[in-house]
């Protein structure tokens, strides 16, 4: 979907991007991380050349995107930044209309999609449509930005720290929500954090990035289980390293299978890191399980947690 | 019928409006009344040109220098703000400050033998001279458009041009037109002094009533420069609310 091929970028004497070479595949969910000045925005900014690469090639679908229009490969990507960028002076329905607008949609066609999307992040299209940006909450402008981004259905969803400005409990639920439009749609998403918890949370692979290079590429599993080397291992923590691996895993996957327990049921899609938090809250060493419809399906015991993963 | 009066009666603009346009046609009628006021003046009455005429005319030059003024300050600032153009952008600060030091009289006095007698050099005079507000505050609106929004306008796919029309200009519009309405309430009172190198405007009883110690054709200019001021000052005002609007939804 898109290759970048030991892509650079100069600012001055600094080297921001030092000959990164990356295949992001169609479908994958693609987090870029790093400390302050690694180049991980920088980095995404060449993908829809709102910065242009000094060295290297960039390919969009195996093309280079300097063949393109700038403004053509832009609204073929949808962008959605930190401080969500929504234009103030537009009403929530104009804003998620930006990019349709300019690509020539028909106004019914526009109308219908702003309305589908308002609904999918949870927003009474009634209700919201006129409003304007300054009278939604922090967490209800970044969905219209995170709307505005999807609108014209593109083929790659780039995002700059979208969440960052937000508090703990509605960065997490907007996660919940990218997460599940990730998995609904199969869009390819570049997303830059400097936050590890929603890089373990969304990635299906996690770029850590550093001084303009690439310090390891992997799943996240596969960061925390084989880290590279000592910056990685300090970059996604090792007091609690072995508390961000149960996380990455759920209940369904080490669970006994048709044995019973006592006690109320957790989810089967439950992450270990949450049942293990209950194996400690509720002073019990086994767990009954329950699938989607509420039966219980089996048990899962406290010594499950240290199995090796298979 | 009356549902539409009420508001009008309470708009302080409409009343502004109906002042100018009483006292404008209304003067020549209150000759005995300045006859009373400075009976020593033989005439107590400026009559050489019609108020309306007078007025007109003022108007119109107020609102041709303002229009020019407006034009090239606004694309001054533009040019200023774009990438091409930032580092011209102290010169053309320092040349608009000049510009507003030199007093208009001395524009005149300059562009006189240059250009000769009439309303083209007043013309001149006024734009130079409302050049300062417009680049000031045109500079400052775009300035105050938030980065952000500028971002997302070039990441949503937006050409410069878009953005100019679709973002920047509405957004630094307020500010922008607030300079547009100093510059314009200076030239309405500038625009007196401009009947000195003969252009009509409403200066000319303000002027010969003072070379002529005659106060009531002094007050006769006057009040009509203040209210045509009022006026403009309200309907600009006005404008700029409507800009403005989506802030106070």
């Amino acid at each position: 979907m898109i290759e970048l091929q030991a892509v650079g970028k100069a600012f001055g004497a600094i080297q921001a991007v030092d000959g990164v070479s990356l295949t992001i595949e169609h479908g994958e969910f693609v987090v870029l991380i790093g400390p302050s000045g690694s180049g991980k925005s920088t980095l995404l900014k060449m993908i829809n050349r709102l910065v242009e690469h000094d060295r290297g090639r960039i390919l969009f679908k195996a093309e280079d995107i300097r063949s393109f229009r700038a403004e053509d490969i832009r609204r073929r990507m949808g962008y959605a930044i930190q401080s969500t960028g929504l234009f103030p002076h537009w009403s929530v329905a104009r804003n998620i209309a930006t990019v349709p607008e300019l690509l020539g949609w028909p106004a019914a066609r526009i109308a219908a999609r702003v309305d589908e999307l308002l609904a999918l992040f949870g927003l009474d299209p009634q209700a919201y449509r006129g409003r304007y940006p300054h009278q939604l909450s922090g967490g209800q402008q970044q969905r219209v930005g995170v709307a505005r981004a999807l609108a014209a259905d593109p083929e790659a969803l780039l995002m700059d720290e979208p969440f960052g400005a937000l508090d703990p409990i509605t960065r997490r639920t907007l996660q919940d929500e990218l997460a599940r439009i990730h998995r609904a749609s199969g869009k390819t998403i570049v997303l830059v954090t400097h936050d590890i918890d929603e890089a373990l949370h969304l990635a299906t692979r996690i770029v850590l990035l550093d001084h303009g290079r690439i310090v390891q590429a992997g799943a996240p599993r596969q960061l925390l289980a084989q880290p590279a080397n000592d910056f990685v291992c300090d970059f996604v923590g090792r007091s609690d390293l072995g508390l961000k691996l149960l996380g990455l895993q759920i209940v369904a996957e080490r669970m006994r299978a048709g044995e019973p327990a006592d006690g109320a049921a957790i989810a089967a899609t439950m992450n270990l890191r949450d049942a293990l938090s209950l194996f400690v809250e509720r002073h019990v060493e086994c767990l009954p399980v329950a699938d989607a419809q509420g039966r219980v399906v089996g048990a899962l015991h406290f010594a499950d947690l240290l199995a090796r993963p298979a | 019928m009356i549902r539409m009066v009420q508001p009008a009666l309470r708009d302080p603009l409409v009343w502004a409006f109906a002042a100018l346009l009483l006292v404008a046609l209304g003067l020549p009628s209150a000759k005995p009344l300045f006859a009373a006021l400075f009976p020593t003046l033989d005439r107590p009455l400026y009559e050489q040109d019609s108020f309306v005429a007078l007025l007109a005319s003022h108007a119109a030059i107020v609102a041709l220098s303002s229009a020019a003024a407006a034009a090239v300050g606004i694309a001054g600032a533009l040019f200023v703000t774009r990438p091409a153009g930032r580092e011209f952008r102290p010169l053309v600060q320092t040349l608009v400050a000049i510009g507003q030091t030199v007093p208009p009289v001395a524009v005149l006095a300059i562009a006189v033998p240059l250009i000769g007698f009439g309303t083209l050099p007043a013309l001149i005079a006024l734009a130079l001279y409302g050049l300062l507000p417009i680049v000031r505050a045109a500079i400052a609106g775009l300035e105050s458009v938030p980065a952000a929004a500028l971002e997302a306008a070039d990441g949503t796919g937006m050409t410069g041009m878009q953005r100019l029309w679709h973002i920047e200009l509405p957004l630094a519009g307020p500010v922008l037109l607030a300079g547009v309405r100093t510059s314009v309430i200076i030239n309405i009172g500038t625009a007196t002094i401009a009947s000195t190198v003969g252009a009509r405007t409403l200066g000319s009883p303000i002027i010969v009533g003072l070379s002529g110690f005659n106060t009531a054709y002094v007050i006769q200019g006057a009040l009509l420069v203040g209210l045509l001021a009022i006026v403009a000052d309200l309907l600009l005002a006005r404008a700029e609310r409507r800009l403005g609007r989506w802030t106070r939804a």
